[in-house]
């Protein structure tokens, strides 16, 4: 008997290699991005209120008396703590997260790589968190007349970009940590918020601490890409810098090779491990 | 409404959200995570403090921003572990549809799971007070404190923000899981209009008004007055009431955020029953 042409369960062509790699990031991609058309009350939580906690700490610096260049630095740490955020929540946790809804399973049994899901939570994480930066950039320079004066875009471009790979690679690597975690990632991630805006440096600069404190700090992408970006807008900002751009740069380079590399490594291993102690469906309550 | 409903519907709220904050991992870790975060806050504003006036601890603005960073903690707290319980039930167990179902409060019960973060909240504030006298000369005498206003203020406030946290809650029934922290969120924002670490003066004038609207104000300045009493009256902001006075706004207040509470919690759960959100998974 000849089975009916209708009934025939046709796929879509088989793709696999690169492409499948790039449809992978599209399709994780797609959801977030997906997400925000959908319900826009992300706009004011996730925005506007963070731009209000923002000011908070301008207005701290103007009841001390601080020079106005570091309500500029609080603008600008501002805006990063939005990466900080979303690597932490959006990418390390999301896994464990993933777990708890079913769907981590779902993402080691299809034909995809793991490195590729990561990849499309960073690309739809990225276009909501780049828009909540560049809007407490915007209206905060506005509000409180923060000048700026770019010494070099070239650098400027540059040292972003290497921060956000340093930064979603770190991210990639800690969420691989994440699958072995069950509900201690969410308290984790929540622990790991203050601090790291501390020892970062957001609200202040990194030179402020011991060498050894900032050095040990600088582990964390944001300290130097931070650090370097006030050096390059901001015209005091050399003087307060903790290292020099271009060694910062280096630095990033460095960060970045590390924590990608590391963020495949430890993927393949964590992933296998955690399917041999049977955790990708464990659901602690 | 039925009395024991409401009261077991807080009492085994509050167990459970106690068992969800501290049983994921040993006693020591948990009092490590409690006591870790909010040091770190109050860190940032000792640094910035610390950069731009070279240490002058002794200075009266110290105290008051430190002091109103430490009680700021609780609105954080509150609020958060109300709101949070919501997203928690919907989205991660999954159950706050079986909680409809079951013969509970559910004002109640979301009350009671704030309760935990409250008591996490107290061991932060206590840590931060204790860091504070011990590291950076805050002058707290523990003789010298009106603990009669303290206590009182402290019940009212605690109150108020658990009002503040219900609203909350109801406007996160029909919000979708984008962010984690929503409460946290507007405990940030709410950072600016409060007073808690600048005075409102510093406020543009066109701002104020939100900060004189908000109860937080009047119950942090009742905060710093019951422990320091001279130091927080030397700022203008609130120096025209006594103590009395600041109590009966923060009791009204707390009452206009009561009523309010409910007829929001009303507006939103019969929204989001009509449009089927109370078990809707958002996740992007």
């Amino acid at each position: 008997m000849q089975a009916n042409p209708s009934l025939v369960l046709r796929g879509s062509p088989k793709v696999s290699g690169w492409r499948l790699f790039l449809k992978t990031i599209v399709a994780r991609a797609y959801p977030r991005v997906i997400g925000m058309q959908r319900e826009k009350s992300w706009l004011f939580f996730d925005v506007f209120l963070p731009m209000l906690a923002v000011s908070a700490y301008v207005f701290v610096y103007r009841a001390i008396g601080a020079p106005e260049e570091y309500v500029g630095f609080v603008v600008m740490g501002g805006a990063m703590t939005a990466f900080w955020m979303n690597v932490l929540w959006s990418m390390s946790s999301q896994l464990y997260w993933e777990k708890e809804q079913g769907n981590l399973a779902l993402y080691i049994i299809a034909p995809n790589s793991m490195m590729a899901i990561l990849l499309g939570m960073a690309v739809g994480g990225l276009f909501a968190t780049a828009l909540r930066a560049t809007a407490i950039v915007i209206v905060g320079s506005l509000m409180f007349n923060v000048t700026y004066s770019v010494a070099s875009f070239t650098q400027l471009l540059l040292v972003f970009f290497l921060a956000m790979t340093a930064l979603y690679g770190m991210g990639m690597m800690s969420a691989s940590l994440f699958l072995l975690l069950s509900r201690e990632a969410w308290h984790i991630s929540n622990l790991a918020q203050e601090p790291v805006y501390l020892f970062s440096g957001f609200y202040f600069p990194i030179k402020s601490f011991n060498f050894w404190v900032a050095a040990a700090a600088s582990i964390i992408p944001l300290t130097l890409g931070l650090d370097a970006m006030r050096q390059l807008v901001f015209p005091s900002g050399a003087s307060l810098g903790f290292l020099s751009v271009n060694v910062e740069i280096a630095v990033l380079i460095v960060l970045c090779v590390l924590f990608l590399i590391g963020a495949k490594f430890l993927l393949d291993y964590m992933e296998k491990l955690a399917i041999r102690e049977g955790r990708l469906t464990e659901s602690r309550r | 409404m039925n009395r024991s409903e409401t009261t077991r519907s807080f009492t085994m709220a509050t167990w459970l959200g106690w068992q969800v904050e501290s049983n994921w991992t040993d006693p020591f870790l948990f009092a490590v995570y409690v006591i870790i975060k909010p040091l770190a806050s109050a860190a940032i504003l000792v640094v910035m403090y610390s950069i731009i006036t070279g240490g002058a601890y002794n200075s009266p603005l110290f105290p008051y921003i430190y002091l109103g960073n430490a009680f700021y903690t609780y609105v954080g707290a509150v609020m958060a572990g109300v709101s949070w319980a919501v997203i928690d039930d919907r989205e991660h167990y999954k159950t706050l549809k079986y909680m409809y179902i079951a013969p509970i409060n559910i004002p109640f019960y979301w009350l009671g799971r704030g309760v935990s973060r409250f008591l996490i909240g107290t061991v932060a504030v206590i840590v931060i007070l204790t860091a504070g006298v011990l590291f950076l000369n805050v002058p707290l005498d523990l003789t010298q404190v009106n603990w009669g206003l303290f206590f009182v203020s402290l019940v009212i406030g605690v109150t108020m923000l658990a009002m503040m946290g219900l609203i909350l809650a109801s406007i996160t029934l029909m919000v979708a899981h984008h962010f984690f922290l929503i409460g946290e969120a507007v405990a940030g924002a709410l950072y600016l209009f409060s007073g808690a670490i600048f005075p409102l003066e510093v406020l543009p004038a066109w701002l104020r008004p939100v900060g004189y609207a908000m109860p937080i104000t009047y119950w942090l300045e009742l905060m710093r007055r019951s422990l320091i009493g001279d130091v927080a009256q030397a700022f203008p902001t609130l120096a025209q009431y006594s103590n009395l006075q600041l109590l009966g706004i923060l009791l009204g207040l707390t009452v206009v955020f009561a009523i309010v509470s409910v007829f929001t919690f009303r507006w939103c759960d019969h929204r989001a029953r009509e449009l089927g959100l109370i078990d809707r998974v958002s996740n992007y």
